[in-house]
């Protein structure tokens, strides 16, 4: 249990997928004007990052591995280099899928998230997710943590920097570096306080 | 619209119309593949293959594409491609595909690829969307590049790992900037580059989202 806690913190805090490791980045600057729209996107990606880290965890496991067709009569195979296209495939399947689910049955939840669903499918930070979890070998429960920490990670720090640039518009910014070059340096100062997590020994 | 020319196309995405200076394309491998020269290179290459002939084969089929599938058909496209440099880096160049991680397979996601198939390749003919590609890719270098020099020349002393400005610890003039190497450095120097870039190119500069009203009464301010 204890390596499943300091599994979730270390991707939540130290390896914070948008500010120690900038992925996400495209969404995470363009969206993050408004603090509400910001904590949905966020949502948005948790609930993706739980269903697609573990699924292609699935599939790495049981097709892709080398030897993993065992079951089906084929332990010489490896389809790993199949991997970037299943993994882009599942994620846009699931986030399809999601769409029409929600549409479906959960209207109001739909309503909320819509608009930020089809943006997931190009977001590194979920590729990112799955491509880290099959690089440090990560079993199914551990893939299901770390999907969770990750997208959670992602989450708060759009949260925060949505935070920082609603108070950031009352300021004075020289003029050059109104809007994009001061949410980078923003973005910049942010990711140096949470460089302060990777002391952090678990 | 007129048909744009190939110069123009090739030229402008590098100051007018840089990706990551005024798109806000491609952000994520642009600061994480930066700290040293040589996987700047490597990374700048692959995308700007990558951009180009996924433009000019989705462009190829473009009028074959039905629109509602489209994203699907361009993922797979530009998945298939990447999947092939991801491979010759792994016969090639092993420990620099190790160093790169998943910033390979991230190309998959990068907005540029996906932004410019949607956004040019799908109106224009091969030739000129292949151009454009290559455009943004040089774009996307550009920006690479400067950051790859200035992180690797000042932060560590060297450029492509030989020694160019003499290091302190080993009986030389120069003391390396740690900071420089970190990450956050990256957010500090794109920033900064963006700054210089719209002091060039007043045209580019955001208008404020809020403007501070002057202060009219003034008894109230006693």
């Amino acid at each position: 249990m204890e390596h499943y806690i300091s599994l979730f913190v270390r991707s939540v805090f130290i390896e914070n997928m948008a500010l120690s490791f900038f992925l996400g980045m495209c969404t995470f600057i363009a969206i993050s004007k408004k603090v509400e729209t910001a904590i949905g996107l966020g949502i948005a990606v948790i609930v993706v990052q739980t269903i697609t880290v573990p699924a292609n965890n699935l599939i790495y496991t049981w097709l892709l591995r080398d030897g993993a067709l065992a079951w089906a009569g084929l332990p010489d195979v490896d389809l790993s280099f199949l991997g970037l296209l299943s993994y882009i495939g599942v994620i846009a399947a699931i986030v399809q899928i999601l769409e029409m689910l929600l549409d479906k049955y959960v209207p109001s939840l739909y309503n909320a998230l819509g608009v930020f669903l089809p943006l997931i499918t190009v977001n590194c930070a979920i590729m990112a997710g799955s491509l880290f979890m099959v690089e440090r070998d990560y079993n199914l429960a551990e893939s299901t943590v770390y999907g969770v920490g990750s997208g959670a990670s992602w989450a708060l720090a759009i949260a925060l920097l949505a935070g920082i640039r609603e108070k950031l518009k009352y300021s004075d910014v020289p003029e050059g570096l109104q809007g994009l070059g001061i949410t980078f340096i923003t973005i910049g100062l942010m990711s140096l306080g949470f460089m302060s997590f990777s002391g952090v020994q678990l | 619209m007129s048909q744009p020319t190939v110069k123009e196309v090739l030229f402008n995405p590098i100051f007018h119309n840089n990706p990551i200076g005024l798109q806000i394309l491609g952000i994520c491998s642009a600061l994480a593949v930066t700290s040293n020269l040589k996987t700047a290179v490597v990374m700048s290459i692959a995308l700007s293959l990558v951009t180009a002939f996924s433009s000019m084969f989705i462009s190829m089929i473009r009028s074959q594409i039905p629109s509602s599938i489209r994203m699907i058909v361009q993922m797979v496209i530009i998945a298939s491609l990447v999947i092939v440099v991801d491979q010759i880096l792994r016969a090639y160049a092993f420990s620099l595909a190790k160093q790169l991680s998943v910033f390979v397979g991230l190309i998959i996601t990068n907005c540029i690829v996906m932004g410019r198939a949607e956004a040019f390749a799908m109106q224009n003919p091969p030739l000129l969307s292949f151009m454009d590609g290559i455009g943004n890719g040089l774009g996307y270098s550009a920006m690479l590049l400067t950051l790859g020099v200035i992180r690797e020349l000042f932060g560590a002393g060297k450029l492509f790992g030989f020694e160019i400005l003499s290091l302190a610890k080993d009986g030389g003039w120069y003391v390396p900037n740690g900071l420089l190497l970190l990450p956050p450095s990256a957010f500090f120097l794109i920033g900064l580059i963006i700054w210089g870039l719209r002091t060039w190119k007043t045209e580019q500069v955001e208008a404020p989202a809020f403007k501070m009203a002057p202060q009219v009464i003034n008894k109230e301010a006693y």
